[in-house]
């Protein structure tokens, strides 16, 4: 049997907050959502990467029907994004789903942290998310992937509850021990799930170290994955950002031609396939139990929650959003407790961390902020934004 | 009389009271019929070709002289000078600024600008020789060191008499950490001067005490606040402030000087003691990040804001909003900030460490490092109104007794020494 390469990108765009949102803002009663650099966002992005990425895939499915097998994960605020500014890409997005080659996954609506602050809002988060995709794409997801797939034990659990079949997580050295990232795993206690590993080496060689080490090395990739085939691997998971094509790196880079290279080889390799995640649950078996106690995620060198919770501003800004989740839905105000749930987005924590060095430089990167305490500023602005409309005018 | 005047900024850009302050003097001592050419560090936004310019040993200055808009029109003389030099620059934020300004500008700064802060004072003092060799002016006023060798050249040149008009010293900025070669100057203007006028007894103290300064030699002419119509801007206000909840303010640079960490602190306490108030810090400066920090470590996130820099109608808002005003100054050597607050009609709460503590009678003084104290006066102001209204009643009393009129008159007087 040949072994799988399981392809997964992962789309989203939150709705970024007016990075000026002040104090007077709030007291004014003024919307923090910065629709103007939303709108003009999701319109770079669907130019530069949606568009001639998801043409690509459309031309390759159309020359290989039935052997191209690629996995999405939009959240449900990059589809809403989309359907409002940039159609044509969702458009394109539904073609890649008519086509069946293409699983769409399950994950948290609002890209949301509330797999690890609230149980309730993570189940609601995942049934609204469910609910967009059947409409959006005519599917049911099965396989599960929590936002920058941060995972625990207790997550498991929680994603069992919703009757999902498998769940994306990282293929992490201090969790793997002497484990291969390369074949499927099961939670210690719920060994009908299945936990689908990212190769995090090769994925961020394309990821991030694409112009470094692979841009002018064409084969050097699929050798890798040729080489792993040999050595009896089973799934091997790339997976990465889907901006990482023509975005995080321009299309002058030549990347999307790399990717359609890529999987023009595997397609024609004798050792490799692709493989989608449910066909993979159903090739092949759990090679063993993970207990993984301590949250995990792929973001940042240390792979753990510090890239959103951890220091004193993320800390108090976190805390203080979902102390206000019970207060909020009682209110059964539709606009207030959309705005609540739009600032669960884990992308407003992200901003305001301070790690320094090359982390630093990734968070800046996607940050609308000067600084993370400017971010910390604007965020906690629009908090209270909300906590203010709770209490009588 | 005429009075050739190196001073600083004037509204709308006004970063601080030392701005506010030279704005007050000025209009003032204008409609008193006194004639001014008023001299400030400006960066234009067009290209350096001024109307004369000034060729000294190694420096050219360019300078824009103009007819001043309405609001200052007694004054005669309007000169900008081409500088980067800001009220309260020190050596690190210098080279910030001229790096910011180097970046961000269309046409070159290079060569026409000091390497540092000092080279940059040096340069600017040119002016004063230039303008000094006219001799059209019986005397020269210049506010704060970074003009003070611009004020002994046009002294040195023209013979006239020189004031130096101390507004605040590198022992209030630095915390008693002074950079020596910013001391050196500040004694040198000082020495050189025929009369010091500082804004406090506890200014003239320090600088009889810290520089040598002889108390004959030094004038105490306390500041005060622009009375202005206030009524018109309140339409335009919709901030829907919750009933029953309070606002304290901090209002100004934050920075060490200020004290915003003691601020932070009792803040905190009052938190844990009353639900209903929200508490508000207005400003930028260099300890901003550190505060933010603070206040989230704290966990005050549901109740603290910090407003960043704000523009002149939103310092009007926000006083308007205030229950109460804190200035917990480290070293403050007057302080208009609570002043200001009094205009609006909020009760105050400064530290004995400011100047302004001398004139104001009725208003709750702690010293700044009580956090302590200082929580319970601000428990004590918001918890109770009948000596609230009585407070703001006796501070609007001795606010009456202060003005600008008052403040240009005395002014006079020395010039006329």
């Amino acid at each position: 049997m040949k072994t799988s390469v399981c392809f997964y990108f992962q789309v989203h765009q939150p709705y970024r907050i007016k990075p000026d949102y002040s104090f007077f803002d709030m007291g004014m009663n003024r919307s923090f959502v910065d629709d103007k650099t939303n709108c003009e966002i999701i319109n770079k992005v669907a130019n530069q990467c949606y568009l001639p990425t998801n043409n690509i895939l459309l031309e390759l499915i159309k020359k290989y029907p039935s052997q191209i097998k690629i996995c999405f994960s939009l959240s449900g605020i990059v589809i809403e994004q989309m359907k409002t500014h940039a159609p044509e890409a969702l458009d394109s997005f539904q073609k890649l789903a008519h086509t069946g080659c293409v699983e769409f996954l399950a994950e948290t609506y609002y890209h949301s942290l509330s797999s690890i602050f609230s149980h309730e809002e993570f189940s609601n988060q995942v049934m609204e998310h469910k609910k967009i995709i059947q409409n959006t794409f005519g599917q049911i997801p099965t396989i599960f992937r929590n936002t920058e797939l941060i995972y625990s034990d207790l997550i498991a659990q929680h994603v069992h509850e919703l009757g999902l079949k498998g769940i994306m997580i990282d293929g992490i050295d201090r969790v793997l021990k002497w484990r291969s990232p390369n074949f499927l795993y099961s939670p210690a206690k719920y060994p009908e799930l299945f936990l689908i590993l990212k190769n995090y080496r090769l994925s961020d060689d394309l990821a991030f170290r694409y112009p470094v080490v692979l841009k002018n090395h064409n084969r050097l990739l699929l050798d890798k994955l040729k080489q792993l085939a040999l050595k009896g691997s089973e799934v091997i998971g790339l997976f990465m950002d889907y901006e990482t094509f023509g975005e995080h790196h321009w299309k002058e880079s030549g990347i999307i031609d790399y990717l359609k290279n890529l999987i023009e080889s595997i397609v024609q390799s004798s050792t490799l396939s692709l493989a989608s995640p449910s066909d993979v649950i159903n090739c092949y078996q759990s090679h063993g139990a993970l207990s993984i106690p301590d949250a995990i995620s792929w973001a940042d060198t240390e792979r753990d929650l510090s890239a959103w919770y951890g220091n004193p501003m993320q800390n108090s800004a976190t805390e203080l959003l979902y102390s206000l989740e019970k207060a909020v839905k009682a209110t059964h105000n539709f606009d207030l407790i959309r705005s609540w749930k739009l600032l669960t987005s884990s992308d407003h924590s992200y901003y305001t961390c301070l790690k320094n060095y090359s982390d630093g430089a990734v968070h800046n990167y996607f940050s609308p902020f000067n600084s993370p305490h400017e971010a910390f500023v604007a965020y906690s602005n629009a908090i209270n934004f909300i906590k203010y409309n709770l209490s009588p005018n | 009389m005429k009075v050739l005047m190196f001073g600083w900024e004037f509204p709308p850009h006004i970063s601080g009271g030392l701005g506010t302050a030279c704005f007050g003097i000025t209009t003032a001592l204008a409609t008193k019929n006194v004639n001014i050419t008023f001299v400030i560090p400006k960066l234009t936004s067009t290209p350096t070709n001024a109307s004369c310019h000034l060729i000294g040993a190694e420096n050219i200055i360019p300078m824009n002289e103009k007819v001043i808009k309405s609001q200052i029109k007694h004054i005669s003389k309007y000169i900008e000078v081409p500088s980067i030099l800001t009220p309260y620059l020190n050596d690190v934020t210098y080279k910030e600024r001229i790096e910011q300004e180097t970046k961000e500008s269309v046409f070159s700064f290079s060569g026409n600008y000091g390497g540092n802060l000092m080279e940059e004072v040096v340069r600017y003092s040119a002016v004063g020789k230039k303008l000094g060799a006219k001799k059209d002016f019986d005397i020269i006023h210049a506010h704060d060191w970074m003009t003070f060798l611009a004020g002994i050249e046009a002294k040195k040149a023209s013979g006239k008499k020189l004031i130096v008009h101390v507004h605040s010293t590198e022992y209030d900025r630095s915390g008693n950490n002074p950079q020596q070669d910013i001391f050196n100057i500040e004694q040198l203007g000082m020495e050189t001067a025929d009369t010091v006028i500082t804004v406090s007894e506890r200014m003239k103290n320090l600088l009889n005490t810290k520089y040598g300064i002889s108390n004959e030699k030094i004038h105490v002419v306390y500041n005060a606040v622009t009375k202005d119509d206030l009524s018109a801007i309140e339409p335009l206000w919709q901030f829907k402030k919750r009933p029953d909840e309070k606002f304290v303010t901090f209002l100004g640079r934050i920075t060490m000087q200020k004290g915003p960490e003691y601020f932070i602190d009792a803040c905190k306490i009052v938190a844990d003691k009353l639900p209903n108030v929200r508490f508000i810090m207005a400003g930028s400066g260099d300890m901003a990040k550190k505060m933010i920090l603070k206040m989230a470590s704290l966990d005050l996130t549901s109740r603290f804001h910090f407003t960043g820099f704000l523009k002149p109608l939103e310092r009007e808002h926000l006083f308007n909003l205030s229950d109460l005003y804190i200035m917990p100054s480290v070293s403050e050597p007057f302080g208009i900030t609570p002043l200001e607050a009094i205009k609006h009609n909020v009760p105050v709460i400064v530290s004995h460490q400011s100047g302004i503590a001398e004139i104001l009678e009725h208003a709750k003084k702690v010293d700044f490092w009580n956090v302590q104290e200082l929580s319970s006066a601000m428990i004590d102001i918001l918890t109770n109104d009948k000596v609230t209204r009585q407070m703001v009643e006796n501070n609007r009393k001795c606010l009456d007794q202060i003005d600008w009129k008052h403040v240009a008159d005395h002014i006079i007087s020395i010039y006329h020494m």
